[in-house]
């Protein structure tokens, strides 16, 4: 192997010090035996014990991930339906509008995805809750879905549905059949995207939420207004170590397909 | 005693599978197929046979039901089958890219359209057996189709499109992705499960010996129309029209105006100091009417000394040899200019080659070697 110069190790290190040093601290904070968050004073997972205690923060917990299953859930059916027929319509009139319109979610500032929001529930009558919290995030997560399912709709085979149709199936099964278990894995990993932002997302939720629907981004924002407490440190980590676990098992699963997907292009070779 | 030959195109009584009555495609301001009408019988092996964008591939959609037609009607059986959902036809189409489903095994691949039908268990078990064994691929009904080699899925393909017994199944450009060797035993097997199935196949193709090898017809087609309807032998020794004669195989066209020499036989004046070519022709010529010859380069002989008593005798000039091992091609350059080809089947392995290039030689050729076209 070649030897790293200075020049690179001092790159690399000034990199990563950037990227995790904070992350690194709080992480180390958070099994701190102290009360104060900057003085360290042995090692103690006391804090950890406490969390799981605290009410507030697990009843904000489970509002978040409710909001987060079925916000993702409805922004992935939404979105796949929205890049099947953008990538499959062909040419209609005003396909530009749309698909642009589909895409502009990405770019607009959150602020303002969350003001108008606001002012739609307010002049519906509807009451800020979960459902409020849940409307927004897949008005918002939808696009992201959209864009990802689009990406593998576009290598998609059409012939395979027309196959399909050719062998009896009607436009619903084709797609039930052959279509959706072809592109599911992106339609996965649009439904993981879709969860990540619901699960963070702090600008819009504020926005839309009501008194019982904290979510924990909002429990955390109003939290370290009053100070940060060694308990959102032990939250925080929970929180990293979760998403640290999501994204080792998913690169573990696709490097596993990889490599059987080769190993049946050589059984494929063998008994040619 | 000798069994018939399978020609129902001949026979006044016998009705068509498909018909086309002056059926017109367009896409926008492109006229894909040009009112076009054409019957196509059962039991046929038919080749739709052009370059790319010829429209033979719109013919095959608009049979499949993926392509609607302009103007015109399409009959299958005696049934207009425009309103006729793809789902819902007794046609079945084995792609060019094969369109295997990745996610399901060769053997769920094969049984997919039976279980579309409702069939119970153990007949789809029994047809999906009985298909393997067809397409001699009992061994691999487990696998997936990227676990199996190329001639493999094309197979694969074909047990599926069969797998429902259509009246007609649409092949297009089936051999396409396979290497020659394999093509060409591929095409027997087609031919042979064609024959067992005796299903109607009506196969698309830009591959002129393909088509000539498994086709009972082959359509010859140019810009959305058909320009001949014939049997391999027929559209290679009486092609009705130049781009026919050129488009099928190898020919030398040698291009004059005609003068009439007693019944069926024409005299080309082809060249100022050239003798006239006589030839062969049940197609009337008047006097002096512009006309081409198409000669295959097989029907053409070469020698070194002026042969006697031919019928059309040119000396020339050899330019090129291409040698092929079975066969060899010799390019002769007559004294107008004109390059004609001329070839010679190698039949011994150790034989003097005498003739070498710019060797002056003679070739010649029958008057019935070659057809008289009008264009």
């Amino acid at each position: 192997m070649k030897r790293l110069s200075t020049f690179n190790i001092t790159s690399l290190t000034l990199g990563f010090a950037f990227l995790y040093l904070p992350m690194l601290l709080l992480i180390i904070y958070s099994f701190n035996a102290s009360r104060l968050v900057t003085v360290w004073a042995g090692f103690s997972t006391q804090w950890y014990g406490e969390l799981l205690r605290d009410e507030a923060f697990l009843s904000a917990a489970w509002v978040t991930i409710k909001v987060a299953v079925m916000s993702s859930t409805v922004a992935t059916i939404l979105g796949t339906m929205a890049a099947y027929v953008l990538v499959n319509a062909g040419k209609f009139f005003g396909r530009t509008l749309f698909s642009g319109m589909i895409y502009a979610p990405l770019v607009m500032p959150e602020v303002i995805t969350g003001l108008s929001l606001l002012l739609l529930f307010i002049g519906l009558g509807l009451d800020r809750g979960i459902l409020t919290i849940v409307l927004a995030h897949t008005t918002f997560s939808m696009c992201f879905v959209s864009v990802v399912v689009s990406s593998r709709l576009v290598s998609f085979d059409r012939s395979l549905e027309e196959a399909a149709l050719d062998l009896g199936c009607n436009r619903f099964e084709a797609f039930r059949l052959v279509t959706l278990p072809i592109i599911a894995p992106a339609v996965i990993s649009g439904w993981l995207l879709a969860f990540t932002l619901s699960l963070d997302d702090l600008v819009i939720a504020s926005f839309v939420s009501g008194p019982s629907s904290t979510t924990l981004p909002i429990k955390i924002w109003s939290s370290v207004r009053l100070g940060v407490t060694p308990e959102i440190n032990a939250l925080s980590t929970l929180m990293i170590a979760i998403v640290t676990i999501g994204v080792i098992a998913a690169s573990l699963i696709s490097k596993r397909s990889a490599v059987r997907a080769q190993q049946d292009a050589q059984t494929a070779e063998r008994t040619a | 005693m000798s069994t018939p030959v399978f020609a129902p195109w001949n026979d006044p009584n016998e009705t068509p599978l498909i018909r086309f009555k002056g059926v017109t495609k367009r896409f926008g301001d492109f006229t894909a197929i040009d009112d076009l009408t054409q019957d196509i019988y059962a039991k046929e092996f038919f080749a739709l046979l052009g370059p790319s964008g010829c429209g033979k591939t719109t013919m095959m959609r608009m049979l499949a039901g993926f392509e609607t037609v302009t103007k015109g009607r399409i009959e299958l059986a005696g049934q207009d089958i425009a309103a006729v959902p793809p789902n819902q036809r007794a046609v079945n189409m084995m792609f060019q890219s094969y369109a295997l489903f990745p996610h399901l095994s060769v053997y769920e691949n094969i049984a997919f359209g039976l279980r579309r039908d409702k069939l119970p268990k153990d007949k789809i078990d029994a047809r999906v057996a009985e298909m393997l064994k067809l397409t001699r691929l009992e061994k691999f009904a487990r696998r997936k189709p990227h676990q199996i080699s190329g001639g493999q899925r094309q197979r694969v393909a074909l047990a599926r499109s069969l797998a429902k017994g259509p009246k007609l199944l649409l092949l297009d450009e089936p051999l396409g992705a396979l290497d020659k060797k394999l093509r060409q035993e591929t095409q027997f097997e087609l031919m042979d499960i064609q024959e067992t199935t005796g299903t109607t196949f009506v196969i698309v193709t830009h591959d002129q010996e393909e088509a000539m090898t498994v086709a009972s017809r082959v359509a010859v087609m140019d810009e959305g129309r058909i320009i001949q309807v014939a049997t391999p032998d027929g559209i290679y020794e009486t092609p009705n029209s130049v781009y026919v004669a050129d488009f099928i195989g190898d020919v030398n066209i040698i291009s004059g105006t005609a003068k009439a020499n007693g019944k069926d036989q024409y005299f080309v004046d082809w060249g100022v100091n050239q003798a006239p070519i006589l030839a062969h022709s049940e197609r009337p010529f008047s006097e002096g009417q512009e006309c081409h010859l198409a000669i295959r380069p097989e029907k053409i002989s070469i020698t070194k000394e002026k042969p006697e008593e031919a019928e059309n005798a040119v000396q020339g000039k050899v330019l090129d040899i291409a040698y092929l091992g079975n066969l060899s091609t010799y390019h002769v350059e007559l004294p107008g200019g004109q390059i004609i080809k001329a070839q010679t089947a190698n039949t011994r392995r150790l034989s003097r080659r005498g003739i070498t290039w710019e060797d002056p030689v003679w070739i010649r050729w029958n008057a019935t070697a070659g057809v008289l076209l009008e264009h």
